[in-house]
């Protein structure tokens, strides 16, 4: 397992730390600045406890029924809750408002792991910190008393719209209104493809106060489930990920006060970018999730498939294929966790988001797909979960920004960074 | 209510491997846990907490290293863990560990109700949790399914082989329970922190005011003579074919034995 730590930046040394010899750094991992190499790959100790903790849940309690999950075709209610009696739904949220108060290399571990158990609520978990994170950067104290407490318990489950049938990856074309009215603003506007859409009870919902002006009239408001003129539309079937919603949500003169008004009006593009720079790392690592899974099923079985009297795992070219599957993986990984790590730093990191989550998505198309390709035809059946995780893996590219906009926007900053 | 739990730390495993010169168990590449039925006492405890509110102690006697199960007991929710380590109780039997977890508990103050898994998975022998009832003077109830507290009674069912059985108690007592009981929680993230900063206090033989004559190897009159791995059992055999030709088969093989007779 990885941590990724720079002991170049001199910066996170607090100003109450020890005087010479230690510094720390992010998540509270204490390091030796003058002996130890730049470049740490360890966890630190509540890192380590609480992956420990997550993964025997995850063994235990997801992993037996993933299946029975993904076959439901409903809502995983009882996965998510019991994430919020173990208090992960809260992992980056600050103690004073209930949460854990854990960095963000600490969420992108779980992620993965929650991911790699149970495809599912990985990804209902991945969409929850949609909410949770604009809330963190942008709410007021009123706001994260409101909603980030009863997010970080789990009590309810957040979602985040920004899509719309006119604005998927051209993200400054909402088209959905904003009419200040009173104390009030007017909503008026459809949602497309809201991952938990119906389900949460909590939106950060991306709208615009002033079309004309594109995305300098993008405005965030939070809105709660049950606001009258706040509807769910039409659950999406899917090729993957049967079990959780996609929906609609439909505004029809919703008025939502403006005190739900997140971070300031205008400002909602600022807003929509951080959510999805952690959007980002959440599908990066939800694509790692998946294809770890696809490798863990690939692994075992090719040792005990036999041909020609022998495991298959003994030919050459069965083992390219693992020995790709898993560098590929651990590549991944390693760039979700640089994301996180320069997030937690507070440095920028959407070149880095947007390199985890083309990379990582490319990964799970490949290494799910190679995974079928080991089972050969018992692969092809459902009689194994691998060409599950093939369908599933799918969606990575596209979710959260396509990975044709995830080149564009490193291209875009490489190109910035040049001149 | 004032609960105290005892529990024990085990190999994880239920393949236990003995090592024939030492007549000990083999502890090396095994990893150690909570005693599953122990940690079905924790459980029946917190839950017990959860409804008549109070406090939850946690207990074991054993090595330094025996604090980790503690931790986890912490995790899941325990207000107050103690840790019983002394070298003058090293070789307790079943009879000295009885005498030196009783003693632990009256030195831990009031309590309500004293909780133990119904057997440890390495010894198997299910004599402590009686054992601490008959030090303590108490009434106690062994493998317990449910458990009901209404004032100062407690109504306990207990499983049998082919039935249950409902008895009722007055408090103080003690319960042993079996794992249908309930299922273990998972601990939530913030017992986990929680549990890895705590600091484990730890009783010794002193602070007990053991009786050096009833602990450790001086207190326990059980001589190990011999232990054994069991040899493998032999692999069945497997009637292969329709099933209706194959119990055919099996019944002919089962009268050609002579074990039943058909009338």
């Amino acid at each position: 397992m990885t941590r990724i730590l720079n002991l170049d930046n001199h910066d996170a040394r607090p100003p109450d730390a020890p005087p010479g010899e230690e510094v720390c750094l992010s998540g509270g991992c204490w390091a030796d600045r003058r002996g130890l190499s730049p470049i740490v790959f360890d966890l630190n100790e509540d890192q380590q406890a609480i992956l420990d903790a997550v993964r025997e849940f995850c063994d235990d309690e997801l992993v037996p029924k993933a299946e029975a999950t993904d076959a439901a075709g409903v809502w995983p209610a009882e996965n998510v809750a019991k994430l919020g009696e173990l208090d992960l739904m809260g992992i980056t949220v600050p103690e004073e408002y209930g949460g854990l108060g854990m960095d963000h290399i600490t969420w992108t571990l779980v992620a993965e792991e929650l991911s790699r158990a149970c495809t599912t609520t990985g990804a209902a978990f991945g969409a929850h910190i949609l909410c949770v994170e604009p809330i963190r950067l942008f709410g007021t104290d009123e706001q994260k008393k409101k909603y980030l407490t009863r997010l970080a318990k789990g009590e309810c489950v957040g979602a985040f719209g920004l899509t719309e049938p006119g604005a998927g990856s051209d993200a400054g074309a909402v088209q959905t209104r904003a009419e200040p009215d009173g104390d009030d603003y007017v909503l008026n506007g459809t949602k497309i493809f809201i991952t938990n859409a119906g389900e949460a009870e909590i939106y950060v919902i991306i709208a615009n106060i002033d079309i004309e002006r594109g995305p300098r009239g993008m405005t965030a408001f939070i809105v709660e489930k049950g606001t009258p003129g706040f509807e769910f539309g039409k659950n999406e079937k899917k090729m993957g990920f049967g079990s959780l919603p996609n929906r609609e949500l439909i505004f029809t003169d919703c008025r939502v006060p403006k005190e739900n008004i997140l971070g300031r009006e205008r400002r909602g593009f600022r807003v929509a970018l951080e959510t999805l720079g952690m959007g980002r790392i959440g599908m990066g690592i939800g694509a790692v999730g998946v294809a770890r899974a696809a490798f863990e099923a690939a692994l075992p079985y090719t040792k005990q498939r036999h041909q020609f009297g022998k495991p298959i795992s003994s030919f050459q070219l069965v083992q390219a294929m693992l020995a790709d599957m898993a560098t590929q993986i651990e590549a991944a990984r390693l760039l979700c966790l640089k994301a996180a790590y320069l997030k937690d730093m507070g440095r920028p990191f959407e070149k880095e988001a947007a390199m985890a989550k083309v990379y990582a998505s490319e990964v799970a198309a490949f290494v799910t797909s190679k995974a079928v390709q080991c089972l050969g035809g018992y692969g092809y059946t459902k009689d194994f979960p691998v060409e599950r995780y093939m369908r599933e893996a799918k969606l990575f590219e596209i979710v959260e920004g396509t990975s044709e906009i995830q080149r564009l926007v490193i291209a875009n900053l490489l190109l910035k960074e040049g001149s | 209510m004032n609960i105290v739990v005892c529990v024990k730390q085990v190999p994880d495993t239920t393949d236990v491997r003995i090592d024939p010169e030492t007549n000990s168990l083999i502890r090396e590449g095994v990893e150690s846990i909570l005693n599953p039925f122990d940690e079905n006492g924790v459980e029946a405890a917190l839950q017990l907490r959860e409804q008549h509110g109070g406090k939850v102690t946690v207990i074991t006697m054993g090595p330094p290293q025996a604090e980790a199960i503690l931790r986890h007991a912490l995790a899941m929710g325990a207000d107050e863990v103690y840790l019983v380590c002394d070298r003058a109780i090293r070789g307790s039997d079943t009879l000295a560990t009885s005498y030196t977890l009783a003693k632990a508990i009256e030195y831990l103050g009031e309590f309500d109700l004293v909780i133990c898994g119904k057997q440890a998975i390495d010894g198997d022998t299910a004599q402590v949790g009686p054992g601490v009832a008959e030090r303590l003077g108490i009434p106690q109830v062994s493998l317990a399914i449910a458990l009901e507290v209404e004032g100062r009674k407690l109504r306990a069912r207990r499983l049998l082989d082919d039935a249950s059985e409902t008895v009722e108690v007055r408090l103080p007592a003690l319960v042993t329970v079996v794992k249908q009981i309930n299922e273990p929680r998972h601990p939530p993230m913030k017992g986990v922190l929680k549990a890895k900063k705590a600091q484990i206090p730890v009783l010794d033989a002193e602070t007990l005011e053991l009786d050096p004559k009833l602990t450790g190897f001086a207190g326990s009159p059980t001589f190990v003579w011999k232990i054994f791995t069991p040899p493998r059992r032999a692999r069945g055999q497997i009637i292969e074919g329709e099933p209706e030709e194959a119990a055919k088969e099996l019944a002919q093989k089962i009268l050609g034995l002579n074990v039943i007779s058909i009338s």
